[in-house]
């Protein structure tokens, strides 16, 4: 039987924020997201802004949401829980329609993960009322799209989760 | 030590068209920016997600490079976001005033003393972050002489200000509430920046 390679690659994703005339990229590296960097600090139109905590993120981007700028956030799911204030805070509270691109660290469609970061990621973005989107190909890169959308049109934090680490 | 409503009255008198971005003591509705402010609408109280009024004037610096940007930051803030003077300073937008207000304490929940409150050197550590330029007052007297150079430095700039304790005792519930609320914070300062939604 004839195998499909399913990959998502960073050119994708780049693509899909020059499309939605996205200013800047706030994040912090995690090996999900790692060979975006390259892309990232390539591409003209993209300013990226590097951060020491993920926390800072969110706070980062609301300056520049109020100062006219088109952020996203750029983490690990791990962040996202160190993050928690910050989303509640400056996120939620203040209705930022804010794009969180997540990497799904410890994802998998087989079965049990034992990462807990995998494992309690969707329960907390459902405890905060936070939509959520999964992409693990390419064909599934459009619903970075579908969620900018849906954070500008709600006026809240939509967060997408990348289920695999890129391709080169 | 330098009075902390004197020093925000200083520097909002000398702010022209300057974002200020406040936090918890600098923001306080009885002796901080709500009570002293000469433009409200350029400003923006971050209480609600601690420590992070750097990240928050960041992030507004970068939109915003022909403005400057004041963040009044508290040192017990600035201990809970302490990367934050890294990234800053790795950015380093040019138009970006980092404000410490230094109490020792951590004043808006009763005044216990923050950790290292007699060690941390504020000064040496925005330096060796890389701030491009780095002030430092324990007086009015030198903070009124002195304050005017800040905003011609390179940036980002950061200015340590030694400032007594206000302590607040009073249970959140009962504290007077702001007149303002942070959704007509961002709108208005949007709208004073121009920025269309």
């Amino acid at each position: 039987m004839a195998t499909q390679e399913v990959i998502l690659h960073p050119a994708s994703v780049v693509a899909e924020l020059k499309n939605n005339n996205i200013s800047h990229v706030v994040w912090l590296p995690d090996n999900e997201t790692n060979f975006m960097y390259q892309l990232l600090t390539n591409e003209p139109t993209l300013d990226l802004v590097p951060v020491c905590r993920e926390g800072e993120t969110m706070a980062i981007a609301a300056g520049l949401w109020v100062g006219g700028k088109r952020p996203i956030v750029l983490i690990q799911n791990t962040g996202i829980f160190e993050a928690g204030d910050s989303i509640r805070g400056l996120g939620l509270d203040v209705n930022q329609p804010l794009v969180m691109l997540v990497g799904y660290r410890g994802w998998s469609r087989h079965g049990l993960t034992r990462d807990s970061a995998a494992r309690f990621i969707e329960h907390i973005l459902h405890a905060w009322g936070i939509t959520y989107y999964l992409i693990e190909t390419d064909d599934a890169a459009d619903r970075i799209s579908l969620a900018i959308e849906e954070a500008e049109r709600t006026s809240k934090p939509v967060a997408v989760l990348v289920g695999t680490e890129f391709g080169s | 030590m330098i009075d902390n409503t004197d020093a925000v009255k200083l520097l909002d008198s000398k702010r022209n068209d300057a974002v200020f971005v406040a936090t918890m003591n600098a923001n306080n509705v009885n002796f901080g920016l709500p009570t002293i402010t000469t433009n409200e609408k350029l400003d923006f109280p971050v209480s609600g997600a601690m420590s992070k009024a750097s990240s928050v004037a960041l992030g507004l610096a970068l939109a915003q490079l022909d403005r400057k940007v004041l963040c009044l930051d508290g040192d017990g803030s600035l201990l809970m976001n302490l990367g934050a003077l890294v990234t800053v300073s790795d950015k380093a937008p040019k138009n970006l005033v980092h404000v410490l207000f230094n109490n020792k304490v951590y004043a808006v929940t009763g005044g216990q003393p923050i950790p290292g409150s007699e060690k941390v050197d504020w000064v040496g550590m925005a330096r060796s972050a890389g701030y491009a330029s780095v002030f430092s007052f324990d007086n009015l007297e030198d903070m009124t002489n002195g304050i005017d150079e800040t905003p011609a430095a390179e940036g980002p700039v950061f200015v340590h200000l030694l400032v007594k304790p206000e302590i607040e005792n009073t249970p959140v519930q009962f504290r007077t509430p702001a007149k303002r609320t942070v959704h007509n914070a961002i709108n208005d300062l949007s709208e004073t920046l121009g920025v269309k939604r």
